[in-house]
């Protein structure tokens, strides 16, 4: 007899705008109280304490203007934003400061997220798609050079990036970038040469998001279909498609694999978030709680298992933060 | 027949005379039956054969030159044949030129496929003949593409100067089109304009066809024009004469898949994925992670029997339905689909509330557009339309009437009132037949022409049907089933319908006049009035009406528009039909005999042959009508 789904651990309102993104910052030992930054449609980035549940700053950077990205470099100390002002911020936090150290105007007006790769010690790089309609390009942080662009073939038509994740096999190794298109394909593309390595069509329509295992070399893609794809990479470097999942109902706006790779939680249109298995893609939950598109999930970073959570924000202004599956 | 092979010097006009007479008389098959095989076989390789053939015909003398010419035109089993045994005469016989260029293609109209390939292969296999190639191909067309001709020539006449155009065209070679593209170019956008300015469907396609393979031959590289209209026998039959039959085969060659195929697409196909990109079988998952299955199995799933298919609520009342089509919240785009597909059986599920508003839902309705891509809107909102219409249908008609005749709706609009006033029409006076009318109001994208008259189309069937039953009564002999009768609602309103649609036919305003270019709705408008005349039998209105309706048919009798005429005889059907005989003679006699003046003039004189049919019904049905009555007792 299965249990019925869970109820959210507890629930953060006040936001008052669309949640689009979100990223926890649990690790740190203790006394470090964890947090988890958001980022919404009114411009602005809450920083909220889990313990009281409260916002403990709010940060301002964008002019107003959607966020659609944000991510710690290293520690809480350090964030970085994305904004629909074609801006990306770099934010020093730390000691109660919230100011904008750097920032780094990329032109680009679509909706397409940033990835980043921590290369070195204090080096990152990052994927940020380009002005130009179907590049994308590779800068080099904290100094902002650019390493490459990524340019399609003339004739390739993939039309806008629309997800980028920047991944390395192991520290050293060169670094490669998946990006999913708007013609629903994935592509691998050899970063320090600028090539592509492997296209797979998986999706008939674009592809929303996508995240990927580097250690198992499978990743998977959700589109505004109704069918989740999972493909996977072999020795040649090639991507083939492994498995594909049809939802009940279509569209997904965001994909998330937990950092142990156990399970995968997807985000829906449908206002509802499952949870798979990584494995086999088994359907393990489906989540209900939000009255509108959950836009964003993600895993928190406890050291902790059992400490870990999922938060999920949606289009109806709430963050919703579950314990699921915490045990194993 | 035999003749004296050899090298003798013999004169054969005293044959071409004998075979002349005997072709002017009329024997031509008969005579040529025999001559034109013997002919063909000793013109095959023999030079000396050909020359005696060739002075044969030309010796014919002029006055029975048409004859010979027609009859071997005729008779000769492919282009190249008949280019042995015709030689270049039309080059040097003045009459035989003007029966091949001018008479056999333009004058007359009832030679097949066949003739015309054998004359046109003629005309292309020489090259002094080719000249009256070109001359030929502007005459035909200068007149496809004039408007007069189209408007006022039969439609198979059309479709033989259509027929001959695209022969010509698949003779023609590459620097003969170079040299005269320009003028290809004009007669085409010309000839266009005027065929799909035409009601009839068969006219349009026929334009869209010639249309199309004109400028398939001037632009052979870069985009060509495309239609998307409905494939028929006609149309694959017209565009397998543009490909290039070799001389040989007399039988037009098979309709080309390939070219059918390729026209019926308005769009290229988006192509499929790339031959790059891998789309490879899924892997299947290896064996040996057996071991690491258990781990997964950990992971015990929670319910989810929750887990459906998101559906959005309509509203459930109609007063809710009215806000959310009215736009005020104009954001929530899937209750607006969730409504505008739940209104029809809302609407016929709560008549009383449907009363109170039914108005102003009309007038939502009326000006509804697309919001977002359902698919069937039209028909959603011509069924929604259609039952407010029914259930409170004395205010709406009155205020969908009123609109038609009203400033700044489009033409498609005041065509939907129509279609709506019809079907309404026919769900209150028979409600049996509700659901199984097909509706065809689905548009297309791409080049877009008005749906033709589909709907009149199976109205003209029943009303034939209805005829048929009455003019051949006595060869009934199976019982009928008795339907069972329930009383027509559409008596009361009858009036309603049909009164203020005749009213204003003659006003016309700054952006809707009837009786000049929207020559479209007006036919339209026509049928509409045929059916509600047809539907309106056994009511009390139906003298009045009928008394109108005639008027109105003797206002517009000569309209230039066979679409409008063919309106025009199905009034008078109708009226036949529903008006009781006694009442149409007590009160409209000297218009009855008036009007059966007219119909034997269309009969006979009307260049439309759906109009000349329809006329001949009425006056049948007037006959049998009449008949019956004199045969009741009174």
């Amino acid at each position: 007899m299965a249990l019925p789904p869970p109820d959210p651990q507890f629930v953060l309102r006040g936001t008052s705008a669309a949640v689009h993104t979100l990223h926890f910052s649990c690790g740190g030992p203790e006394p470090d109280i964890p947090l988890l930054f958001s980022g919404s449609e009114n411009g602005f980035i809450h920083v909220w304490n889990l313990k009281t549940h409260r916002v403990d700053t709010a940060l301002d950077g964008h002019g107003r203007k959607s966020i659609c990205h944000v991510e710690t470099m290293g520690g809480k100390d350090r964030l970085l934003s994305q904004g629909r002002d074609q801006r990306i911020c770099l934010w020093d936090l730390a000691e109660g400061r919230t100011s904008v150290t750097d920032s780094v105007f990329t032109e680009h007006v679509g909706f397409c997220r940033c990835s980043l790769l921590k290369v070195a010690q204090g080096r990152w790089l990052m994927a940020v798609a380009a002005r130009s309609l179907e590049e994308v390009q590779i800068l080099e942080l904290p100094s902002k050079t650019s390493v490459c662009t990524l340019k399609p073939e003339v004739g390739a038509k993939l039309g806008m990036p629309m997800c980028l994740k920047l991944w390395q096999l192991s520290c050293g190794s060169q670094p490669v970038l998946l990006a999913g298109y708007e013609d629903g394909s994935v592509v691998l593309w050899n970063v320090s040469m600028g090539k592509v390595l492997s296209r797979l069509t998986c999706h008939q329509e674009p592809v929303m998001s996508l995240d990927f295992d580097s250690e198992k070399a499978k990743g998977i893609s959700g589109s505004s279909e109704k069918v989740l794809s999972i493909w996977s990479l072999n020795e040649q470097q090639n991507l083939q498609v492994y498995k594909t999942h049809e939802l009940v109902n279509a569209g997904i706006s965001d994909i998330t694999i937990r950092p142990d790779k156990k399970i995968v939680a997807t985000a829906g249109w449908d206002h509802r978030i499952r949870i798979f298995g990584w494995k086999k893609l088994k359907p393990l939950a489906v989540l209900d709680y939000h009255t509108a598109t959950v836009h964003c999930v993600s895993f928190s970073d406890h050291s902790n298992p059992r400490d870990r959570l999922l938060a999920a924000g949606s289009k109806d202004q709430r963050i919703s933060v579950w314990s699921i599956y915490a045990q194993t | 027949v035999c003749f004296i092979p050899g090298g003798l010097d013999c004169s054969i006009s005293f044959v071409s005379h004998v075979l002349g007479k005997v072709c002017v008389h009329g024997r031509q098959k008969e005579i040529l039956g025999v001559l034109v095989p013997r002919l063909t076989n000793l013109t095959k390789s023999d030079c000396i054969w050909r020359r005696i053939c060739w002075r044969l015909v030309e010796c014919v003398p002029d006055r029975w030159m048409e004859a010979v010419v027609l009859g071997f035109v005729q008779k000769a089993p492919g282009a190249d044949v008949l280019s042995r045994l015709l030689g270049n005469l039309v080059v040097k016989n003045k009459k035989a030129q003007f029966v091949v260029t001018q008479k056999i293609l333009l004058l007359q109209y009832g030679h097949t496929t066949a003739v015309l390939q054998n004359l046109l292969g003629y005309l292309s296999l020489d090259g002094l003949r080719r000249t009256l190639l070109h001359k030929v191909l502007q005459e035909l067309l200068e007149t496809w593409s004039s408007s007069s001709a189209v408007k006022h020539s039969s439609a198979e006449q059309q479709l033989y100067i259509s027929k001959a155009i695209l022969l010509c065209l698949s003779h023609l070679k590459e620097p003969e089109i170079e040299s005269c593209r320009q003028d290809l170019l004009t007669s085409m956008m010309e000839g266009m304009k005027c065929h799909l300015d035409s009601n009839l469907p068969q006219l349009r396609r026929l334009g869209m066809v010639v249309a199309e393979s004109i400028s398939l031959k001037i632009n052979t590289e870069g985009p060509v024009l495309k239609f998307e209209y409905e494939e028929d026998d006609e149309t694959r039959e017209l565009k397998s004469l543009l490909v290039q039959t070799p001389s040989f085969c007399v039988v037009p060659s098979l309709p080309d898949d390939d070219r059918s195929e390729k026209a019926g697409a308005a769009l290229p196909l988006v192509p499929e994925s790339d031959e790059k990109c891998r789309t490879a079988a899924p892997v299947m998952p290896d064996e040996e992670s057996d071991a690491e299955l258990d781990s997964d199995d950990d992971l015990i799933p929670y319910d989810m029997s929750e887990d459906k298919e998101l559906k959005i609520k309509a509203p459930v009342y109609i007063r809710d339905c009215i806000e959310v089509l009215s736009g005020s919240r104009s954001e929530d785009v899937d209750k607006w689909e969730a409504t505008v597909k739940a209104l029809e059986s809302l609407v016929r599920k709560n008549p009383a509330a449907t009363r109170e508003v039914s108005v102003e839902l009309a007038k939502i309705l009326l000006h509804l557009e697309e919001k977002t891509c359902i698919e069937g809107f039209v028909e959603l909102r011509q069924r929604a339309q259609v039952a407010v219409l029914t259930t409170d249908p004395i205010p709406v008609a009155k205020y969908l009437t009123s609109q038609f005749y009203s400033l700044n709706y489009s033409l498609r609009q005041r065509m939907d009132i129509l279609d709506v006033l019809v079907l309404a029409a026919q769900e209150l006076s028979c409600p049996k037949f509700h659901g199984k009318i097909k509706h065809s109001g689905a548009q297309k994208p791409c080049i877009q022409l008005l749906p033709g008259s589909d709907s009149s189309k199976d109205w003209r069937r029943i009303v034939d049907e209805r005829i048929k039953s009455k003019t051949r009564r006595f060869d009934m002999g199976q019982p009928r089933v008795e339907l069972a009768s329930r009383p027509n609602e559409f008596n009361c309103v009858a009036g309603y319908f049909f009164f203020p649609l005749i009213q204003h036919f003659d006003r016309p305003l700054t952006t809707f006049d009837l009786l000049g270019e929207d020559h479209l709705v007006l036919g339209r408008l026509v049928h509409t009035l045929a059916i509600l005349m047809y539907l309106a039998v056994n009511t009390v209105a139906v003298t009045a009406m009928g008394k109108a309706l005639l008027e109105f048919v003797w206002a517009l009798r000569f309209h230039t528009d066979s679409y409008v005429r063919q309106g025009l005889l199905s009034c008078i059907s109708s009226l036949l039909l529903s008006v009781p005989m006694e009442q149409i003679l007590a009160d409209m006699t000297e218009e009855l005999l008036e009007t059966q003046s007219w119909l034997g003039d269309v009969m006979e004189k009307d260049p439309d042959g759906d109009c000349r049919r329809l006329a001949l019904q009425n006056l049948l049905l007037m006959e049998n009508l009449k008949k019956k009555l004199e045969a009741v007792p009174s």
